[in-house]
């Protein structure tokens, strides 16, 4: 067993009650290619960030080169040669390449440019060791990243979700200079959910679903299929109510939207879809495809390039157009939207401010007065705690001091109080216990029989099909596929999750 | 003609140097993320300090020696103001304080220090009228021997004492470990993006103390060359003014550069005496040549903004504490 | 659950951030933060006079409430800088660190003083007073809005932005006062003196008390203005998290100009009763530092208009009875700045054990 380059053994951590790893355990072989699969929330990074050095495993042993090794900070990982791609790049953007490769380590940029080009020519980099961060391309960006570890020495490579971010001839160039270090015996491990990169990378494969592993098998004795059932396992009965749509109508339309992100990457491309009067509409994908760009899109906080966003109204029928509309101008035209956003307390609510003051958030302009009316908000604040069965000393109390579960009712409670025509939720069960969940999803099925259209995006599949009228699969920011939910399969939207060349072609494994 | 145009470069020299210790300072501050608005405070005390380990050498020792009267009052104001400059690394680091409030009330403190001092010193020593320190000042006004015999040139640029070299010397050290050594790499980083520089096993802590001190003490420096070379050993309440002000603008104009500050800090320098050198002028008009440096200053802070070249950008996290936690 | 096994390879001390202790526990921090300055300051005194600290505050006492006139004095400086520190308190609050109260104030004072000695002796004496109070207001203003418009526009650095105002509006003053001084003494004696037009009138007998009266006022209605009108919710909210104002539609370029419009009226109402209500006249530190001192007063307050008038009330008295040493003793009056630094880095120091707490690691298990 001596070309054992990594070996994790019953790793465990726990983030309060959530349990992110359970006792995972975990075996990288010297020139080889490990996929680490799962879906979100999975627990693949958690992982990894233990073996370089971000968290401290609760439980379990990780050996390297046979040897059993602690690691508590980066530079640990360093010493004992491991090295990790962030999906977020860590890198001083006003720094050239050079400088960022060697910051940290006892050596002038005059030293390192001969090692760089050394390995750049090794693995066929193409890169400008003086051009700056902040002039560089993604892909470039993740080239320094790869020479950085490298620089340092690593044996062992994990990439989390390399390819997130690059183009197709990007991401093949990357997976050349991947083989050419199998190849010259470095361990590597990449995190990912593209099923398709699985099978044309890897050696082996891990598949993590819960915090736990269900299994490893080798690339070549698999098939994606499989894969998808190991990631995202058998149906689980919820039993979370769902009654029939009752006379839906178009509310909304979305046709042809086009959104790109300050990094220049296109997070949303050519997204049409329509959300209906008494229905649940699903959004599913994997984590960062371009969901929470779509919500921002039509509460008119992200700018579209180009497409339509069209509101119509229940009374009168007639369609408003919402393009280039500030969510000020959104509401005084009175379109009813409510929206729960992922980041509660950095953007739904106001963590230093207590229920009450939270509340008038939405209503406070209300009125011709310059001053405030804290009796409507507080009777609905007593309301809210009342019904929603919040935990709390008193209204008065500031909402970052509450539990996840009660700050969400507050958020949800008061975004339901506007009485909207259209509601949005982003992952709204995010971090809760199962009494909260189900509150919530009530709340939601309330929504819906009062004849709001409701846009629900998740990550838990089961619930989706549970819960959801339609489902709508989006993939890197292209809709992969919208099913019934009543009647399709978690593996049918695992595949269309992982689908990532866009279009509507129908091609099931 | 030529002879007034010497001599004003020669006072411009003799105004910026102070500035440009305090310039220098304060870079090597920012550099690391921490604005330090107790600079103004610290080159107060550093002038003070310089003051007081001075006058306790020279009027007790019964024969002031030219080395221990130049090496006491450099090591009284170097630890004076690296103190001042601990106090308020402890506060902003480690106990995390705005950086803000904790710097303008350093600088209200080393003020208060300066001119409590400056005013009472005396009187602890039982003594009446005003401090001079005429010996101690001949050895740090001494200039380059050979100066004199270089005519206008001499005169114009090699009068100084050794002080002003130095504050020359500083700047462009700075500038090289600043921009070609790996500890200088450490440090930008840490000013830039603490989060990235932790996860690349830079010690942030380490860096954000030591530079403030250093850049405290550097800082200092400019008090002392103000008390000792240019008032010769005197001391006036409020007499260096708010030059400490001025050397933070510097920084700002000259883009947080060390060599840049250099011709940065003469041109200020030159700026605030420039009235003296141009005759017919009303004392009104004064006053207004005297609002230049700020003017641009402010004008130059608005078009990096608005050009948003990156290479001329204060430190990313300036002004920010860092927090581990939440990595 | 615990994090303990962490712990074995963490240092001795951890520090984490704490949820919330009970407000009387915060203010039991503070107190005893203030308390442990007062005895070191006490201490530096002793070193510095040889005086036991018992005559040490019984001369702060003497400073402050020995005499009428000293105890109008601290009540007319208190106001003063009460009303800085309300000025800048709106901007703070929103996270626009305004350094410029300083400038803002003398512009203020400027503008006063300039429509006394223009307009004088030719305007009756309510309306110049009126003139004046809008000149000053209209000046504080413009020092305030050109940074706050370059923050909204190009998100200009604005602590160093207002921080060089305050220099120009030094040399400003520096300009009057020589065209206004023929002698070229640099100094400028007291406007109108003869006529006190665009004096402020004494009250009750009192020279100061219609200032204070005003700075009351002024107290009250900022407290109202934060606290229950939707421009102050608007600006807590861009302060606590720019991403939620948007998120709810509060244009946030527009609150920073319209918070600092504000800010500088204040501050040019401080300056306008310096001149009008005090001096009668102006010079480069007729403000003498309080610009930045209000900062100080704002922090320690929490941003709470009510408890400012506690905060800068502490500062005054404290200025003053140092002052009240260093006279008896001939000692320099800069002693006052020196205790106020050492108070104030203790009561700047005390917030961190308000918000964060020291595990150590041998206390295992608990959290």
């Amino acid at each position: 067993m001596s070309n054992v380059a990594l070996r994790l053994d019953n790793i465990t951590k726990v983030f309060g009650k959530i349990i992110a790893n359970d006792s995972v355990n975990l075996t990288v072989y010297k020139g080889e290619i490990l996929s680490l699969l799962g879906e979100n929330g999975s627990g693949k990074t958690t992982l990894m960030n233990m073996i370089s050095g971000i968290y401290f495993p609760d439980e379990g042993h990780i050996y390297i080169d046979d040897k059993e090794v602690v690691i508590r900070s980066p530079k640990d990982a360093f010493d004992y040669h491991v090295g990790m791609i962030h999906q977020h790049f860590k890198l001083v953007d006003v720094f050239s390449a050079t400088e960022n490769i060697i910051l940290g380590l006892k050596e002038t940029s005059r030293d390192a440019s001969a090692r760089v080009r050394e390995i750049s020519e090794k693995y066929g980099f193409d890169i400008d060791p003086d051009k700056k961060i902040y002039d560089m391309s993604v892909s470039e960006k993740q080239t320094v990243e790869i020479i950085k570890v490298l620089y340092r020495g690593a044996d062992i490579l994990i990439l989390d979700e390399p390819t997130a971010v690059l183009t197709p001839q990007e991401t093949k160039k990357l997976f050349d200079v991947l083989r050419k270090m199998r190849d010259d015996g470095k361990a590597i491990i990449i995190i990912t959910h593209k099923l398709h990169e699985v099978m044309a990378l890897s050696d082996r494969v891990t598949v993590l679903r819960r915090g736990e592993n269900v299994g490893t098998v080798k690339t070549s004795e698999t098939n994606e299929a499989e894969l998808t059932e190991m990631m995202v396992g058998k149906k689980i009965s919820l039993n979370i109510e769902r009654s029939e749509p009752i006379n839906p109508v178009t509310r909304l339309t979305v046709s042809h939207i086009n959104c790109i992100n300050r990094e220049g990457v296109k997070v949303l491309d050519d997204v049409s879809f329509e959300a209906r009067s008494g229905e649940i509409l699903g959004i599913a994908g994997i984590a960062g495809s371009g969901q929470r760009e779509l919500l921002e899109a039509i509460a008119g906080l992200q700018h579209i390039e180009d497409g339509s966003i069209s509101y119509i109204d229940p009374d009168t029928g007639s369609s408003t157009e919402l393009k280039d509309k500030t969510p000020l101008e959104i509401r005084e035209l009175g379109v009813r939207f409510s929206f729960v956003p992922e980041d509660r307390l950095g953007m739904g609510l106001v963590g230093n401010m207590d229920i009450v003051d939270n509340m008038m958030l939405r209503s406070y302009r209300k009125g011709k007065s310059m001053f405030l009316h804290r009796k409507e908000p507080a009777s609905l604040a007593d309301e809210i705690i009342k019904n929603l069965e919040v935990v709390t000393p008193s209204a008065n109390t500031p909402v970052r001091n509450l539990s996840g579960g009660n700050v969400q009712k507050v958020l949800v409670g008061r975004e339901i109080a506007s009485s909207p025509k259209v509601f949005m939720a982003a992952y709204p069960v995010r971090g809760l216990d199962i009494n909260s969940s189900y509150m919530i999803y009530n709340l939601l099925n309330r929504q819906k029989e009062s004849g709001v259209a409701v846009i629900f995006v998740g990550e838990d599949l089961d619930v989706l099909l549970e819960l959801c009228d339609r489902i709508l699969v989006i993939g890197s920011g292209h809709i992969t596929g919208v099913v019934d939910g009543r009647t399709a399969t978690k593996e049918e939207i695992g595949l269309l999750m992982t689908k990532t060349d866009g279009g509507h072609s129908d091609d099931k494994n | 003609m030529l002879e007034t145009i010497c001599l004003f470069i020669n006072a411009a020299i003799i105004q910026g140097i102070p500035l440009l210790f305090g310039a220098t300072g304060e870079i090597i501050t920012e550099k690391s993320g921490n604005l330090n608005l107790g600079i103004p405070g610290i080159m107060y005390v550093g002038g003070i300090s310089g003051i007081i380990g001075g006058y306790i050498y020279e009027h007790t020792a019964a024969n002031p020696n030219a080395a221990l009267c130049v090496l006491i009052p450099l090591l009284s104001t170097l630890l004076g103001s690296a103190l001042m400059a601990l106090i308020y690394s402890f506060l902003t680091i480690t106990l995390r304080a705005n950086q803000n409030v904790t710097g303008l009330t350093l600088t209200t403190l080393g003020i208060g220090i300066g001119n409590f001092f400056g005013g009472s010193l005396l009187s602890f020593f039982g003594e009446s009228g005003s401090i001079s320190l005429l010996t101690t000042a001949s050895y740090y006004k001494a200039s380059l021997p050979f100066a004199d015999k270089l005519g206008l040139f001499g005169k114009t640029f090699l009068s100084f004492g050794f002080l002003a070299y130095s504050a020359i010397i500083i700047a462009i050290v700075t500038s090289f470990v600043l921009n070609r050594t790996h500890i200088g790499l450490n440090l930008r980083a840490v000013g830039e993006n603490p989060a990235t520089a932790d996860a690349a096993g830079v010690n942030v802590t380490k860096y954000k103390y030591l530079s403030t001190i250093v850049g405290g003490a550097i800082a200092g420096l400019g008090g002392l060359y103000f008390v000792m070379d240019y008032t010769g050993g005197a001391w006036t309440n409020d007499g260096f003014g708010d030059r400490g002000w001025l050397a933070i603008a510097i920084v700002i104009f000259a883009l947080w550069r060390p060599k840049l500050s250099i011709l940065c800090s003469f041109l200020f320098g030159g700026l605030y005496i420039v009235c003296v050198y141009i005759p017919g002028l009303t004392s009104s008009s004064k006053e207004l040549i005297k609002m230049l440096p700020y003017v641009v200053t402010i004008v130059v802070l608005v078009v990096i903004s608005a050009r948003k070249n990156r290479s001329n950008q204060p430190p990313a996290h300036l002004g920010l504490p860092y927090f581990r936690e939440d990595r | 659950m615990t994090k303990t096994d962490k712990r074995a390879h963490e240092p001795l001390i951890h520090i984490t951030k704490r949820n919330q202790i009970p407000w009387w526990k915060s203010w039991m921090i503070r107190a005893a933060a203030i308390i442990l300055a007062l005895v070191v300051g006490a201490i530096f005194v002793m070193l510095m006079t040889g005086y036991n600290p018992l005559q040490v505050y019984s001369a702060m006492l003497d400073g402050n409430f020995k005499s009428s006139r000293k105890f109008w004095m601290l009540l007319q400086n208190t106001s003063i800088l009460l009303c800085i520190s309300l000025a800048v308190t709106p901007a703070f609050k929103m996270r626009f660190w305004n350094t410029g109260a300083e400038g803002q104030v003398l512009v203020g004072a400027l503008a006063s003083a300039a429509m006394m000695f223009y307009v004088g002796d030719r305007l009756n004496n309510a309306v110049l007073i009126i003139v004046m109070l809008i000149a000053s207001i209209a000046a504080g203003v413009i020092w305030a809005v050109l940074p706050a418009y370059f923050k909204a526009k190009w998100n200009t650095n604005e602590t160093l932005f207002t921080l060089m105002m305050n220099y120009v509006a030094m040399q400003l003053v520096g300009f009057a006062i020589m065209i206004w001084v023929p002698s070229g003494s640099n100094v400028m004696g007291v406007i109108n003196s003869k006529t006190e037009s665009g004096w402020l009138p004494n009250v009750f007998g009192q020279k100061y008390l219609i200032n204070i009266l005003i700075v009351v006022a002024v107290t009250v209605l900022m407290f109202i203005y934060l606290r229950y009108s939707k421009h102050g919710y608007e600006i807590a909210v861009v302060g606590e998290s720019e991403n939620t104002a948007k998120y709810i539609g509060i244009n946030v370029k527009r609150v920073i100009i319209r918070t600092m419009v504000l800010s500088g009226a204040v501050c040019g109402l401080a300056g306008f009763l310096l001149v009008s209500g005090t001096h009668h006249t102006v010079s480069k530190n007729i403000v003498g530092g309080m610009g930045f001192t209000a900062i100080m007063v704002s922090w320690l307050a929490k941003f709470n208009p009510i408890l400012m008038v506690l905060t800068s009330g502490l500062i005054i008295f404290l200025q003053q009875g140092a002052g009240e040493i260093a006279t008896q003793l001939a000692l320099n009056e800069s002693i006052s700045d020196i205790l106020t630094g050492i108070i104030l880095f203790f009561i700047i120091g005390c917030e961190f054990f308000v918000h964060y707490k020291m595990n150590f690691r041998a206390k295992h298990g608990k959290d």
